[in-house]
Parts: C-alpha cells; sequence; structure tokens
C-alpha cells in the first residue's frame, strides 16, 4: 500500500519530448514507473524510445493531448515537465481531461496561474501536487517526479515535505528503514495538495506506521497541519521546520501582517507542531533520530 | 518585487487609478525646482522599500521651495530601517478630508486573493485592526471570476464607503483590480485612500509588490529594480543567476534546494553557539545542477565577502550524483586559483557518495576540509571561522 500512486498507476508525461521530460522520463522508467506514453501536441503521432529497468528498449507514443493520452492508454496520472509560461494552459487541459493525479514539477509558476488553476480545479477529479516540487515517490513501486529512486527502498515511513532536498536528505537519513509513500508538495506560495492531505491519506493507509513531515517558514500550512493532527491523526508524527535563522522577509504594507497574524516564523511553527504533541527535531538529523526511536519501538 | 510609492503610482496612473505623480529628484536643488513648479504648499517623502516613513522623519511638509530644499537635505541624509534615501518624491500638498484604507493580496492560505478595506484609519490601519477588527472588511475573492463591476459594487457596500463616493469607489476597485491582475502583482495597497475637498477619491500613497515568476510576460517591470540599493555582491549574484541573499555571519554556505540551505543556515547558527557566536555569511542555493561553472561562480561570491572566515559546501547529490558535484568543486577551485584563500568545509551525501569523497581526497586540496555529516561539517566550518579571528 501506499497513497496516491503505486505500481498499477499508468502515467504519462506533458512535455515528454523536452530536455527534462526526456531525462526524467528515463529516470522515472528506470524507477519501474508504468510509463504509457506522453503530450506535445506539435509531435502528436510520434514517438520517443527510452528503455525499461531491464534495458529493453520501449516505444512510448507522444499523443497530441491529455484527453487523447487517456482515451488511448488508461492513464490516470500525468508529471508535467512544461516551461512556466505554459503550465496553467497544460494544467487546465489534464483537469478538463479528467486525469486522477496531476504533479507539476515546474518552478517559476505565475502565483495568479496557479490560484486561477486551482479555482479551476476546485470540484473536478483531478489530485493537484505542486507546482514547483520533486513530485511522488513509492519506492520500489513507481516515481511521478524527480526524486532520486536509488536513496532508500520501501518500509513504514510516510513523508511530506515542503522541500525538496530536504526530502532527499530525510529519506537518505532513514534509509535502513524505508518509505511507504514521499511526497513533496512545493513551497509555492500556491500549491495543490497540502500537508494536511498527505497527513490524512498517510493515516487511512495501512502500510504507513509513523509520519515525518517537513516544513519551511512562510504561510500557515504547518500551523493548519498541527490542528489537524490534533483532531485527526493517530500515528505518531515527527517534524521538522527550516528556516529558524532565515531573514526576515522586508515585509511591504501593513495588509500581509494583518492576515498572517504571527504565523509564519519557524518558532511559531515548531510551537504549534509540539502544542499538537508532534516531536520536532532541531537539525535534520535529530528528526531522523526522532523518526528512528519511534520505529524502533514499534 | 517591492516597490517604491513613485513607482506604485505610476502603476496606478497607467492603469486608470486617480494619483498625482508628483517628481521623483535625487537632490535638495532639483527638490526646490520641483517645489518651485508645482507651486504652493508641496510633501516631500522619502522613497525606500519600507514602511513607516512618517514616523522616521521621512516625510516633511514644505511651505516654500527654500523650505522644500531644506526638508530633501535632510531626508536624503536619513537611513530608513538600513536602507539609505536617494530619492525624494515631491507632490502637492492635497490634505484629505477623510483617510480610508484599501488592498488586494493574495491569500496564501485559501489559495485565492482578499480585499482588505476600511473606511476608518488609513495610515494607522494596524491599530484600527487591532482595536476594533470590525471596521476592517476582509472580503475573499475568487480567482476564478475576479473582481468586475457587481463585485466592486458589493465590495464598496461592505466596507460602507460614503453614498456621495460610491460610483467614485466602484470604479477605483475596479481600476485597482486590474492593477493588480495585469500587472501580475502579489499586494497593492493604497493607504491612505484620501477623501480631498470636493468629494474626490485619490490613491495619496500606494505600495505594490510584484511576483517575480511573472517577469517572462512583464517586461517592463525591469525598470523597477533599484540596482544601486543592492549589496554589491547580491549584484554579482544576481548577474550570475545565483539565488543568493547577503547576512551578517562568518560560515559562508553554498548548498543545493533552497530548503536544505535554509536548514544550513539553522545548522551551522546552532553549532556556531559552541565557538563564540559563529553565523552564517549568507544563504546560497545553486539548485540542482550543482556544475562546476556554478560552484566557481558560486564561491567566487562568497570569497570575495570580507566577513566571511570560513565556507561550509553541504550538497546533497540527487540527480546530480556527488562524483559530479566533487568534480565541480575541484575545477571549480582551479578557476579560482589564489582568489581561493579560505578554508573549505565539504558535506557531501547521496547518491554515488564514495565515489565523490574519494575524487576530493585524491585532488588533496590543502583547503579543503572533509566532513561526513552535516551537523560535523557545520561545526567544523563554525570552529574554523572562530580560528580565523571573525
Amino acid at each position: 500500500m501506499s497513497i496516491f500512486l503505486n505500481k498499477d498507476s499508468k502515467v504519462i508525461v506533458q512535455g515528454i519530448t523536452g530536455g527534462e521530460g526526456t531525462k526524467h522520463t528515463r529516470l522515472m522508467l528506470k524507477a519501474g514507473t508504468n510509463i504509457v506514453g506522453g503530450v506535445n501536441a506539435r509531435k502528436a503521432g510520434t514517438t520517443v524510445t527510452h528503455q525499461d529497468p531491464d534495458g529493453n528498449d520501449v516505444q512510448l507514443p507522444v499523443f497530441g493531448s491529455v484527453a487523447e493520452a487517456i482515451k488511448e492508454t488508461g492513464a490516470d496520472v500525468s508529471v508535467a515537465f512544461v516551461p512556466p509560461a505554459f503550465t496553467k494552459d497544460a494544467v487546465i487541459e489534464a483537469i478538463d481531461a479528467e486525469i486522477g493525479l496531476l504533479v507539476i514539477i515546474t518552478e517559476g509558476v505565475p502565483v495568479q496561474d496557479s490560484a486561477e488553476f486551482w479555482a479551476y480545479a476546485q470540484g473536478k477529479q483531478t489530485r493537484i501536487i505542486g507546482p514547483n516540487c520533486p513530485g511522488i515517490i513509492t519506492p520500489g513501486e513507481a516515481l511521478a517526479g524527480i526524486t532520486p529512486a536509488t536513496i532508500s527502498g520501501s518500509g513504514p515511513v510516510g513523508l511530506v515535505s515542503k522541500s525538496g532536498t530536504l526530502t532527499y536528505q530525510m529519506m537518505f537519513e532513514l534509509k535502513d528503514f524505508g518509505f511507504s509513500t514521499a511526497i513533496g508538495i512545493g513551497g509555492d506560495p500556491i500549491i495543490g495538495t497540502t500537508h494536511i492531505d498527505a497527513l490524512e491519506a498517510f493515516e487511512n493507509d495501512p502500510d504507513t506506521k509513523a509520519i515525518v513531515m517537513i516544513g519551511e517558514i512562510g504561510g500557515d500550512a504547518e500551523e493548519k497541519a498541527a490542528a489537524y493532527i490534533q483532531e485527526h491523526v493517530t500515528k505518531p508524527v515527527v517534524g521538522y521546520v527550516a528556516g529558524f535563522t532565515a531573514p526576515e522577509g522586508k515585509t511591504m504594507g501593513h495588509a500581509g501582517a494583518i492576515v498572517s497574524d504571527g504565523a509564519g516564523t519557524a518558532q511559531g511553527k515548531k510551537e504549534a507542531l509540539e502544542a499538537a504533541g508532534v516531536k520536532v527535531g532541531k537539525t535534520p538529523s535529530e528528526t531522523a533520530q526522532l523518526m528512528r526511536e519511534i520505529l524502533q519501538a514499534l | 518585487m517591492d516597490l517604491m510609492e513613485y513607482q506604485a503610482k505610476e502603476l496606478f496612473a497607467k492603469h486608470g487609478v486617480p494619483t498625482t505623480l508628483g517628481t521623483v529628484v535625487t537632490t535638495a536643488e532639483e527638490a526646490k525646482a520641483a517645489a518651485e513648479e508645482i507651486g504652493g504648499v508641496t510633501v516631500i517623502k522619502a522613497q525606500v522599500k519600507a514602511g513607516g516613513r512618517g514616523k522616521a522623519g521621512g516625510v516633511k511638509i514644505a511651505k516654500t521651495p527654500e523650505e522644500a530644499q531644506q526638508h530633501a537635505e535632510a531626508i536624503l541624509a536619513l537611513t530608513i530601517k538600513d536602507l539609505p534615501v536617494n530619492r525624494v518624491l515631491v507632490t502637492p500638498a492635497t490634505p484629505p478630508v477623510e483617510e480610508y484604507y484599501f488592498s488586494f493580496l493574495l491569500d496564501r492560505s485559501n489559495r485565492s486573493y482578499l480585499c482588505i478595506a476600511s473606511v476608518e484609519g488609513g495610515v494607522e490601519i494596524e491599530e484600527v485592526a487591532k482595536t476594533n477588527p470590525d471596521a476592517v472588511k476582509q472580503i475573499a475573492i475568487d480567482a476564478g471570476t475576479g473582481v468586475d463591476e457587481a463585485k466592486a459594487t458589493a465590495i464598496v457596500d461592505e466596507v460602507g464607503f460614503p453614498a456621495e463616493l460610491r460610483d467614485q469607489a466602484i470604479a477605483m476597485v475596479q481600476s485597482l483590480w486590474t492593477v493588480f491582475t495585469e500587472e501580475d502583482a502579489t499586494l497593492v495597497e493604497v493607504n491612505p485612500l484620501a477623501r480631498l475637498e470636493g468629494d474626490k477619491l485619490e490613491a495619496l500613497d500606494g505600495k505594490v509588490s510584484l511576483d517575480e515568476n511573472a517577469d517572462f510576460r512583464q517586461a517592463e517591470h525591469e525598470q523597477f529594480e533599484d540596482k544601486d540599493a543592492a549589496d554589491p555582491l547580491e549584484a554579482k549574484a544576481k548577474a550570475k543567476g545565483l539565488n543568493y541573499v547577503k547576512l551578517d555571519g562568518s560560515v559562508g554556505i553554498i548548498g543545493n534546494g533552497a530548503g536544505l540551505v535554509m536548514s544550513t543556515l539553522d545548522v551551522v547558527a546552532y553549532a556556531g553557539e559552541a565557538h563564540g557566536g559563529q553565523k552564517p555569511a549568507n544563504f546560497l542555493d545553486i539548485g540542482g545542477g550543482a556544475s562546476a561553472q556554478v560552484m566557481a561562480d558560486g564561491l567566487d561570491v562568497i570569497l570575495n565577502d570580507e566577513q566571511v572566515k570560513s565556507v561550509f559546501v553541504n550538497v546533497f547529490g540527487g540527480i546530480t550524483s556527488c562524483d559530479a558535484v566533487a568534480n565541480g568543486i575541484v575545477s571549480a577551485l582551479d578557476i579560482l586559483g589564489d582568489e581561493a584563500n579560505k578554508p573549505l568545509v565539504v558535506r557531501l551525501d547521496g547518491n554515488n557518495v564514495e565515489e565523490g569523497r574519494r575524487i576530493l581526497a585524491e585532488a588533496d586540496h590543502p583547503l579543503v576540509v572533509i566532513e561526513q555529516t552535516m551537523d560535523g561539517a557545520a561545526d567544523k566550518a563554525a570552529e574554523l571561522a572562530a580560528k580565523a579571528g571573525a
């Protein structure tokens, strides 16, 4: 078991013919992902050649649209490597085609575009992860994103993180235990899947025994997650927050200060999580140690 | 990117928000000439990207051009919240009959937008929000439908603008929404939004923050960059496309990925407590790639920071394997030659780490110290910085 992604997921790549799309299609296949094709309107009808984990050549069809790709392959997951200027259109296309899961890797998406496609996604079928994220990995089964598949194998830990490299670092620290699923949700101001969405899914996943949650300064996602954990999560959760010594942003105007109401600092997030019974590490290694103690006691 | 008042007002004027642009000058003599041309009583306002300008003495009323010159001279000598005042704005003094507050902003928490407005207060809006929160309206905006005339009317009625100003306010709200969307802003604030003599609404002061992710479709925004105010090292890093923020400590930091670098700053600050309070000197994220050239560019910036006494290179090899990163460090030191003159503590982990460490050990560069863990490396870097007399 896992959350959101498993060995049966049929994955397409939006932007499969681009530089990043090509590189990561190769790596996703190598990680065992069942990639069934890609999308690029200008190259519809062609194929791209890659190798499966056994080194055999596979021909992946390139479709003109996400809808066509779904119709021909039964795809239920899409990973988007599309330049920022075209990301909004690519996302709306995937939502209209009713893809089940859309992972947006693209960095640098204008936040008003994200706000617009998030509003558009309400009441629709598509779960969005990202943008500006490393994506999701269920080790040993599938990778939809850019997380290195070689860091850690399968195991009892569920991981949700705003940061890509801290995801990798934490997987590395706990590789002797392994992960059910690790999700990098991205650190942009507006993202699809949140800490809370992942916590809820991990709570309901029988193979996840304990959860690591990594946050960063800014916004109030960690404070909200803390409140959620207190109410709904019975599995042990260990937290880490980066940015205690980061310089305070030069706030402009008063509007932000009124809205955030003191939320957003690393210290505030740590205190909120601890008040919810979450053990919070001071450093990544201390966080891993806290999780190790919990896992050993299970 | 945050804009200065005069830049915000330029965007207001561009989209039909009533405002008075005034004249931006950089010397007291020019301020005098501008006041003469405007005629009558003028206001001299410091142009810096910081709030609280009035309280810091950065806003003065001048009855004559000579007074305008004196005030400009004093204001141009000020430093407000660590920002030197390089420009002042000279505008006609138009005393408001009443002051209101209005803003559109990104609402991160609800993944949408918000309008915050009040007919009470104006400048002291934070105080009003505390003492009389009901007077400060927070109105959710649907990012899908935005602000059309009907929504603008609903906003104006909920905020409670006086009836005689209602039509003007509705038009102004729509124009401000145009500024917000057309310019890819994350904040558009008018404070005070003034009711002038003759029941005229005008944006007397404004703040705008722009989304730099939208620069590819906002070519005109480049003109708003405050190049002369940027720290020289930050300017150099920016020219090389590096994500760098200068801080005050002694331990230079290079890492890959914003989260890991932020975490590295924290770990160095904790480790530094045991070494006379050594602190991180900067934030520098070289991204996933970590090529030799990017590493060299990063080291070049950090080693030119006189406050830096040691450097901590903290890389987790993900997509880029550690051997490539190690080769990058070795080549970077070659490229820099004698310019590399401070100890470099390197911690590599992740993909192909053994080969990476082997490459560094074989190169045996006198400045490079290899550490196995992030905590150990932070401690070593802080110790070396303390030893170097930081």
